[in-house]
């Protein structure tokens, strides 16, 4: 057996995809222009898949002031923290991250992956239980291959799911660990999570909450679901990115646990990489910066999620359960997918398609992810524009075909 | 806790003199598990004890996984995912679960 004849099935299934002219997985952003706007196939795109929540890749006060770190302290670190020691900055960044969340001690990795992988398949050891929803984060399910520790999958937002999990354990010794998300990156839905903390305390588990997707987004303060529930004390382990709202690459995990600086000797994906480049600190550090002092960027966000959402369900199109800056339409099959992705990029917009097996359930989705700074009129052009694709592929009902068929 | 009364409720009413303990019947698991797999079944062959699960069938590895979070449920046991990816076929399955039932 070849090296690659195990992925026969995988490879008969991209060439699949890649028959439909374009390859979603490898495509060519020939000149980003704004965080809304770039050159793909030649032609001028609208980005709704970039993740890009408040638009911050091009604030002109987050990028001077990577302008100026590379300025004054180069372009790389050239290692990591342990070897070649933090910059002042890499501190200054950990201890403004711990405030924002009024938590004592925070840890900066290189990206979110690397976070949640390092963190916790190391927190949980040999003889602790991780329990972990089940449409977890690759990031999250590559942590539980790592791990020491037995881990056990809950039903996807279901906290009696857990709860039956966790009461199975009974009194073996060890710690529990519960592994959740604010809101999921595939349909935008967000975690119960008052009711995940209440069955997490009943059981003494341990919670660790990622707001990849919604630090920014959610809470009067952008700190994520854990603010909206008001349980920032009662999560034990905030993750989170900034790649997403903070338009840059890292990741960080805060924490009150007085020993939690252990784990920056004991997690390997913080001590075995390089350490974040002065310049992405310093983005950073000014983009958390621009989210407190410009609440009205997650106004404009949701807004803007309520035009496209609103829009598409009134259509008929079927989305994920709920408003969120990640918003998720079915499509009844693979290839229907890559179709409707396709021919969307044609009429210059930019979605994601997620597919199985990356998907929950095995769904077919066009990923949409929402920009503060996207226009009303943009998104209603979308909607115009996926309202017609829609019924081209037969996914909304031909209103003159069925006009023809009553009369 | 659950009394021997609901369990055997639970069962359905098999005839089985294990259902006055945790025990299940082999027969009841493996009817439970196939009823799952059925979606996933390919041409004549039946699926059987002896099936595995993975290549004998449509079903791919997330879905195995679901269909593991519904047996834990029926049964009240928990798999952990590393002794999943060591279960191949059906009686693999089956045994996991009465074994997890008997320790509990």
């Amino acid at each position: 057996m070849g090296l690659f004849d195990r992925h026969a099935g995988l490879l008969d299934a991209y060439r699949d995809v890649r028959t439909t002219g374009y390859d979603p997985f490898q495509i060519r952003m020939e000149r980003v222009l704004s965080p809304t706007k770039a050159i793909i196939n030649g032609r001028e795109t609208l980005l709704v898949g970039t993740n890009n929540y408040f638009g911050l890749t091009f604030d002109r006060s987050c990028m001077d002031a990577a302008i100026e770190a590379i300025e004054a302290e180069g372009t790389g670190t050239t290692g990591s923290r342990i070897a070649n020691g933090s910059y002042t900055e890499h501190v200054a960044l950990e201890r403004e991250i711990a405030e924002f969340y009024g938590k004592k001690h925070c840890m900066v990795f290189t990206t979110g992956y690397q976070a949640n992988l390092g963190v916790i398949s190391t927190l949980a050891g040999p003889d602790d239980f991780l329990l972990i929803d089940a449409d977890s984060h690759a990031s999250i399910y590559d942590a539980c291959k790592m791990t020491q520790a037995e881990v056990v999958r809950f039903k996807h937002n279901d906290p009696s799911s857990l709860e039956a999990r966790l009461r199975r354990l009974g009194d073996k010794p060890g710690n529990r660990v519960v592994v959740l998300e604010g809101i999921y990156s595939m349909l935008g839905d967000r975690a119960p999570l008052g009711d995940f903390v209440n069955v997490c305390k009943k059981y003494g588990a341990y919670v660790l909450i990622d707001e990849a997707h919604s630090l920014g987004a959610l809470g009067d303060h952008g700190r994520g679901l854990c603010e909206v529930a008001g349980v920032i004390d009662d999560c034990h382990f905030i993750v989170g990115t900034f790649s997403k709202t903070l338009g840059a690459i890292g990741g960080y995990c805060v924490s009150d646990d007085p020993d939690f600086d252990i784990l920056r000797v004991t997690v390997r994906a913080y001590m075995f990489t390089a350490s974040l480049p002065p310049s992405i600190v310093a983005s950073v550090r000014q983009a958390l910066r621009v989210v407190k002092a410009r609440p009205e960027l997650r106004t404009q966000l949701w807004d803007n999620v309520a035009t496209l959402y609103d829009g598409l369900k009134a259509q008929g199109f079927t989305l994920g359960p709920e408003h969120g800056p990640v918003v998720g339409v079915h499509l009844p099959d693979r290839m229907t997918a890559i179709g409707f992705w396709r021919a969307m990029l044609d009429a210059g917009i930019y979605v994601n398609v997620a597919v199985p097996p990356a998907t929950p359930n095995g769904v077919s989705l066009l990923r949409c992810s929402l920009c503060a700074v996207h226009t009303k009129e943009q998104l209603d052009h979308m909607v115009e524009v996926m309202t017609g694709i829609g019924r081209q592929f037969g996914v909304l009902p031909d209103k003159q075909l069925r006009a023809a068929g009553a009369r | 806790m659950r009394t021997a009364h609901e369990l055997t409720v639970e069962n359905d009413g098999i005839a089985d003199t294990l259902t006055l303990t945790r025990g299940v019947s082999r027969a009841e698991v493996i009817r439970e598990i196939c009823v799952h797999l059925e979606p996933y079944q390919t041409g004549e062959k039946p699926i059987a004890g002896d099936t595995v699960i993975a290549k004998d069938l449509t079903i791919d590895s997330l879905a195995i996984m679901d269909m593991v979070m519904e047996l834990e449920d029926r049964f009240d046991v928990s798999i952990p995912m590393s002794v999943v990816a060591e279960i191949h076929t059906v009686d693999q399955l089956a045994d996991t679960i009465r074994d997890l039932r008997a320790q509990s």
